[in-house]
């Protein structure tokens, strides 16, 4: 037997649960479940890795189309695995697909952001696409499978 | 008959000129449909599955 130096994978799970806290004054301490929402934006806009939080500049407008986009269906927690002794994943994806229904939305659009509205409206992740317009129909984005290469989110070691 | 949501209201699809398309790349699988009375685009809907998603790699024990 050796010990290998290693991040825990269980570590990388636990950061997608806030289980733990590196802060100084820890503020959080809540059993509920925090929302999730999908907010679509133009192709115009600029959001990437320097987003912080959800805003309304550069968000798609139009009939049927609720400010804040809509919430993420989260049913299905992180699941963390090791792929070795120094290596593993973790990861999560919605448990339904976001859909936007009955909406017009004329200005092409081509990106979603998933954010905390729990949490300030903390962004998670950008995801994009080919640029987009709905008339008086519905825009569907399927979620890909739960897996340690295709989820949503990952958070991994090699 | 089917009847399709438009910017006109519920319309018979019998009445409509039907487009369809899709891309497939590294990214994504995106279908649309869209229906067309009289030269206007009375209604489009698009679905998109993601294929490729943001991923953090490199997470790291410091060695002493």
């Amino acid at each position: 037997m050796a010990n290998t130096q290693s991040m825990c994978t269980s570590f990388m799970g636990e950061l997608m649960t806030a289980t733990h806290n590196f802060g100084t004054a820890p503020t959080r301490g809540t059993s509920a479940a925090d929302t999730f929402k999908g907010a679509l934006y133009l192709a115009s806009a600029t959001y990437n890795a320097s987003t912080t939080a959800y805003s309304a500049t550069g968000e798609v407008s139009g009939t049927n189309y609720t400010a804040g986009g809509v919430t993420v269906t989260n049913a299905t927690a992180p699941t963390a695995t090791n792929s070795s002794a120094t290596a593993g994943v973790a990861y999560w994806t919605p448990s339904a697909s976001l859909t936007y229904s009955n909406v017009t939305l004329s200005t092409a659009f081509d990106a979603v952001l998933i954010y905390n509205s729990s949490q300030s409206n903390k962004a998670v992740s950008v995801h994009t696409f080919g640029s987009q317009t709905i008339t008086a129909g519905t825009f569907t984005l399927t979620m890909p499978s739960n897996t340690t290469s295709t989820a949503l989110l990952r958070l991994s070691t090699t | 008959m089917a009847t399709v949501f438009t910017t006109k209201g519920d319309m018979d699809e019998s009445l409509l000129e039907k487009r369809e398309g899709n891309i497939d790349n590294d990214n994504e699988y995106t279908t649309w449909v869209e229906y067309w009375h009289e030269g206007e685009l009375v209604h489009r809907s698009a679905h998109v599955t993601l294929k490729q998603m943001p991923s953090f790699i490199g997470g790291e024990a410091a060695s002493f």
